[in-house]
């Protein structure tokens, strides 16, 4: 009987949370321009027209080279970072952590006004690399949590074994510590590619009326016009998301990279 | 030399050089892209609006005077009222699933994961985009109500404050399940098993066990909610009038559409001190709750 309740609950919080979803597949599957629900008649037009259309493919173009850059650029911020923490447990290698996460807590407008004084004062307007480093800062939190998390699954013995074998610290990283963080390297790249890639409010507030990204166009569409692409455009969204995460489940652990524990673990 | 420990090796001349060269790049890019734009705010929130909708340096405080008048702190109000509803909706909702969900077998439990991360990193435009379809009048849910029967004919249910508070809650859920997953998958099955073993009720064992012993999780989970619920620009824009507007929306307007910065500025600088301090509460009790255990 609970296990009934158990599963009806779960079941309705799945279709709820799933529901707008299955609508916006709906009316990106119409065949008319006009919005509608249930569709009237079927067409993959609204696919095509991502890619023909020079406006949208632009978009997804520029939110590709954004998330990719930004993830990068996190990775390299966050990686120095979670080592010298774990290596040398200095003091500073802290305050520099608390500085890489405190971008992700904030409301995401505080650092979009934040970086839109900062490039105003500057006097570089409108350059995509504006978001790319705005975005980079923002989500070095994520592979700064998930590499510190890798870390600490090195073993300490195994370093000691590699520096009494003569090995310097380079190689000992190299060698020992980078195959283990890789894994974590590459989920913490995911996430803060997938979320550069669904950023909004910061994108906007760097480069919002020059460089156009995704959820900029999407945006401008709701406000200025609907048009079917607009669906379109966020069910690929939506199969990146899936995508992304189910690669990471794959080849990593995400249960422990999401903070759960098991006997397994220890 | 040839069995240090740990802490010791890195005193070596070898270890030393890492320690000063690798925290250079973080440091740099930390220190122009993050402190100096956050300085700037503070700079800017007592500056000069002059007429023409420039800023010139100076130190007044006429935009936090500004801020006290009584429009804008009835957005300030509205906006911890309606995170503090979101978050209480969210941790009603989320703390059953998640639990249920940390229950699974691991294998279940990653597919749950997928399912809430990739909605979880829906872009806040997609949503707002989402319910503007659902709750519309065309192509929305009302259409399936006249089909039903309960409704005459097909209505729009925005804007409205229902509206809004129903996609935030949408926005907000999937965090709060993954915020509390870590602390209920630490939760010992023995301790659950106990309470059943000496006769209480599932119900019984989750009020009387369970949620007692995850308080500060889920005081922590519903303060973070509530910052992530003051955070949200679109859905209040796209779904509310203007009366449903928050201090984020307020902010983007200030900065972008009334290129009044000092003002969004000072509003920025309202917000933040919300936030740090509700941040620095969880950390408190997440403390806390480390030493206990």
């Amino acid at each position: 009987m609970s296990r009934l309740l158990r599963n009806l609950y779960m079941g309705v919080i799945a279709v709820i949370l799933i529901a707008p979803l299955v609508v916006i597949a709906g009316i990106s599957l119409n065949a008319t321009k006009f919005l509608s629900f249930p569709p009237k008649g079927y067409s993959l037009r609204w696919y095509v027209e991502i890619f023909a259309d020079s406006g949208w493919f632009g978009a997804l173009q520029n939110s590709l080279i954004v998330a990719t850059g930004s993830a990068a650029l996190a990775v390299s911020i966050a990686l120095p970072i979670a080592y010298c923490l774990w290596r040398y447990r200095i003091f500073y290698a802290r305050v520099l952590f608390s500085l890489g996460v405190t971008p992700f807590v904030l409301p995401p407008v505080i650092m979009a006004l934040a970086f839109l004084l900062f490039f105003t004062t500057v006097e570089v307007h409108g350059k995509m690399i504006n978001v790319v480093l705005a975005h980079g800062i923002f989500l070095t939190a994520l592979p700064l949590i998930t590499v510190s998390l890798g870390l600490e699954s090195v073993q300490r013995e195994m370093i000691e074994a590699g520096q009494t074998l003569g090995a310097d610290d380079v190689t000992v990283f190299r060698t020992v510590t980078l195959p283990i963080v890789r894994p974590y390297m590459i989920s913490g790249f995911a996430f803060a590619f997938v979320l550069s890639l669904n950023e909004y409010i910061i994108a906007f507030m760097t480069v919002g009326f020059t460089v156009e990204t995704l959820p900029i166009k999407i945006f401008n569409a709701l406000r200025y016009g609907y048009t079917p692409v607009m669906a379109s455009v966020a069910v690929v969204f939506i199969l990146v998301n899936v995508l992304i995460f189910g690669l990471i489940a794959r080849f990593g652990d995400l249960p422990k990279l999401l903070g759960a524990w098991s006997a397994r673990d220890e | 030399m040839a069995s240090v420990a740990a802490s010791e090796v890195s005193s070596r001349p070898g270890g030393e050089r890492g320690r000063w060269v690798l925290p250079i790049f973080p440091t740099v890019m930390i220190g122009i892209f993050f402190v100096v734009p956050f300085a700037l705010i503070v700079a800017v929130s007592v500056a000069h609006q002059n007429p023409a909708g420039y800023y010139e340096p100076a130190f007044e405080l006429t935009h936090f005077r500004r801020f006290l008048s009584s429009i804008f702190i009835n957005t300030a109000l509205f906006s911890v009222g309606v995170s503090a509803l979101v978050a209480c909706i969210c941790l009603v909702l989320g703390f059953p699933f998640t639990y249920f969900i940390t229950r699974l077998a691991r294998r279940h439990q990653v597919f749950w994961l997928v399912y809430i991360l990739a909605q979880l990193s829906l872009s806040e435009v997609l949503i707002a985009f989402a319910w503007q379809v659902l709750l519309s009048k065309t192509a929305g849910v009302a259409n399936i109500l006249v089909w039903l029967g309960l409704l005459e004919r097909s209505v729009s249910f925005y804007p409205s404050f229902g509206a809004v508070l129903l996609a935030l809650t949408y926005l907000v859920l999937p965090f709060s399940v993954l915020i509390l997953y870590p602390a209920l998958s630490r939760l010992e099955p023995d301790v659950t098993e106990a309470a059943r073993t000496l006769g209480a009720s599932p119900l019984r064992t989750f009020f009387t066990v369970v949620v007692p012993i995850l308080r500060p999780a889920i005081v922590a989970t519903g303060i973070t909610m509530f910052v992530f619920t003051l955070g949200a620009v679109l859905v209040p824009q796209v779904l509310g009038r203007p009366s449903h507007w928050t201090l984020s929306v307020l902010i983007t307007d200030q900065a972008i559409f009334q290129s009044n910065m000092p003002f969004a500025a000072a509003l920025a600088i309202f917000l933040l001190t919300l936030s740090m301090a509700l941040v620095g509460v969880t950390m408190w009790i997440n403390k806390r709750a480390e030493i206990k255990t």
